[in-house]
């Protein structure tokens, strides 16, 4: 069993009227890339910002590395990196010039941040754009320069808000391996939120979280396998034809688009008569089947279904 | 067929950088464009210049048969505009950000309000502070306040950032139903799932418009064959695999490795490299082209 390096007992964070987390409970092993899923407003990134030390816990309890966030503040938070959905990096600063003042912030002495920039730079792929001003820099660039400074004092520990949403598909792979890099090569271990699918896929557990709750938890084939048996793909036109007729059927519980094919949800046992049954139906109204098949579900389709319940 | 957007060579420099080069293309009335590419390419730039706001360094453009420059208010006038930053005002309630915005175009009856209000299915937070609406309610509103002066044409910048899976589909599901309507949708997104939603889709890299077509014959165009690799250790295998010459690109796609190989028959000679590496190889199968793929090979 690996290490527990991130333990969230009971917590719970009121802003006034709203309830933003009621009772929430996880671990986060050493090596561990968890991610924390849940529609808007469902307490992601309240969670985050407890975790970090932004905002006062309520009620319960939150330790990283064995250290109390309340009883040993200090220690607790040394032990952790974070970015927030918007890294705050200074943009009339070169990138170097910001990489030493967050390092001098953390009380590093300059013996140990010259040679940890100097990797840091490397490893994010900016060494040689060292001198530049950060504002000068493309979006992308300034999000590896934000990762820079979160893992300058070499913490064990990295919480990421959302840190691709509004990124397009290649930085956001250059982004995942400098992460799954970080895991395998420096022990880190990361807890993120993310809106994408994709992403959450690539992680060792998954936390869906609900108005406050965290309703569902686990290994992202875990998540999957809830869904096994129940998830058809239509490929086929006029999809309008194919969307209604779908919808139409008893046993179809949900139709979503999925790039250029649908995915039925049916009700347990029911593909094979359902795949049957609205072939016909297609081809009846005129329509035409290219695919229509069972699938392996995806994290998105779990997504949806939970959050619907 | 009528033509909705129009330019030719339009371009715009900020001083010594290009932001649009130079880029020529036509969509008809009633496609859904979807704009792709990096931040900084210049999508927003161009949307900029469509709505007459800004002024092209050279070329031209007309937008519903209006030159951008010389008839930017009748452009403007016909034409919704939703920006990536929702420009909402956070202490009115939905009820007053929506007629505030509807009076600007000169839009004063009630019952285009509450028409705009149902359609979009706004009615049931229409006294709520627009401070208090979650990501996707705003969202909502920011599209409410882009079409309640019937525009014959929407531009939709980055609409869907920051809202969750579920709130996205529904967005988009309000885009087709106002496509059917006959309004013609140009929209840029980093969602790639959501490109393969419009009609048209065009690519841009550094200001320059690599590519404008119909997804499927985007895909059709691209050279080589996609495998779905599930291999364990997965970075470690991509690392091992990249500069293969018989690997196109290779990279992550959730849980797998997503290679396209110059030839169909390459992926054996990949498999045994694999094999020979100690990797752990559970499944390789031929996967479907998507507008994901398309967008990687061209930038």
């Amino acid at each position: 069993m690996a290490e527990t390096l991130i333990r969230v007992r009971e917590v719970t964070k009121n802003f006034g009227e709203v309830q933003a987390l009621a009772g929430v409970s996880l671990w986060v092993g050493a090596g561990e890339i968890y991610g924390l899923v849940g529609p808007d407003g469902a307490g992601k990134t309240t969670l985050i910002r407890l975790i970090c030390g932004a905002l006062k816990l309520q009620a319960g309890s939150i330790s990283l590395c064995g250290f109390d966030i309340v009883a040993d503040t200090e220690r607790a938070r040394g032990q952790i990196g974070y970015l927030a959905q918007r890294s705050a990096v200074y943009e009339d600063l070169t990138v170097m010039e910001n990489l030493k003042f967050f390092a001098e912030v953390r009380g590093l002495s300059k013996e140990q941040w010259a040679e940890r920039c100097r990797w840091l730079l490397e490893f994010v792929g900016l060494a040689e754009f060292s001198g530049r001003m950060a504002g000068q820099l493309s979006g992308g660039m300034k999000q590896k320069l934000a990762l820079a400074v979160a893992l300058i004092h070499r913490p064990l520990v990295l919480l990421l808000d959302e840190p691709t949403t509004g990124v397009d598909p290649l930085t956001r792979l250059d982004f995942w391996r400098l992460l799954i890099r970080l895991v395998r090569d420096e022990n880190l271990t990361v807890l993120l939120s993310t809106p994408y699918m994709d992403e959450a896929a690539r992680c060792t557990r998954v936390g869906f979280l609900h108005k406050g709750h965290l309703i569902c938890e686990g290994s992202p084939r875990e998540l999957r396998s809830h869904l096994i048996g129940r998830v058809l793909e239509l490929i086929g036109e006029p999809a309008s034809l194919l969307i209604n007729l779908a919808k139409a059927d008893q046993q179809v519980e949900d139709v979503q688009r999925f790039g250029n094919s649908l995915h039925l949800r049916v009700q347990e046992g029911q593909a094979e008569m359902v795949i049957r049954r609205l072939e016909e139906a297609i081809v009846k109204a005129g329509g035409r089947v290219h695919r229509l098949r069972l699938v392996e579900p995806l994290l998105e389709d779990v997504f949806i279904v939970l959050s619907e319940g | 067929m009528t033509t909705a957007i129009f330019t030719k060579n339009l371009t715009r420099r900020f001083g010594q950088f290009v932001a649009v080069d130079h880029i020529s293309f036509e969509v008809p009335t009633g496609q859904i464009l979807g704009y792709l590419g990096p931040n900084g390419s210049g999508k927003t730039t161009t949307i900029r210049m469509l709505l007459g706001i800004l002024h092209p360094s050279e070329g031209r453009a007309q937008v519903l048969g209006y030159d951008v420059i010389s008839q930017s208010e009748q452009v403007r006038s016909n034409t919704g505009y939703m920006s990536q930053k929702f420009a909402l005002y956070h202490d009115l309630t939905v009820w007053e950000n929506l007629v505030f915005y509807a009076g600007m175009y000169g839009v004063r009856e009630e019952k285009r309000i509450k028409e705009v209000l149902y359609e979009l299915g706004l009615d049931e937070v229409q006294t709520q502070k627009a401070q208090n609406l979650s990501a996707g309610w705003r969202q909502r509103l920011a599209l409410a306040t882009a079409i309640v002066h019937h525009p014959k044409l929407l531009f939709l910048d980055e609409p869907t950032s920051g809202v969750d899976p579920l709130a996205r589909r529904a967005f988009w599901d309000l885009i087709y139903s106002l496509s059917a309507q006959g309004i013609t949708v140009m929209v840029t997104t980093h969602y790639m799932d959501e490109a393969e939603y419009c009609s048209l889709i065009g690519v841009m890299r550094a200001g320059r418009l690599l590519a404008l077509d119909e997804p499927q014959r985007l895909k059709d165009s691209l050279p080589g064959q996609v495998w779905e690799v599930y291999v364990e250790p997965l970075l470690q295998a991509l690392e091992a695999i990249e500069n293969h010459p018989a690997v196109r690109h290779a990279g992550l796609a959730s849980d797998h490795l997503r290679v396209i190989t110059t030839e169909r028959r390459s992926i054996e000679v990949i498999a045994k490299m694999l094999g020979e590496k100690n990797f752990q190889v559970q499944m390789i199968q031929p996967g479907i082209t998507t507008i994901e793929d398309v967008f990687i090979a061209l930038q």
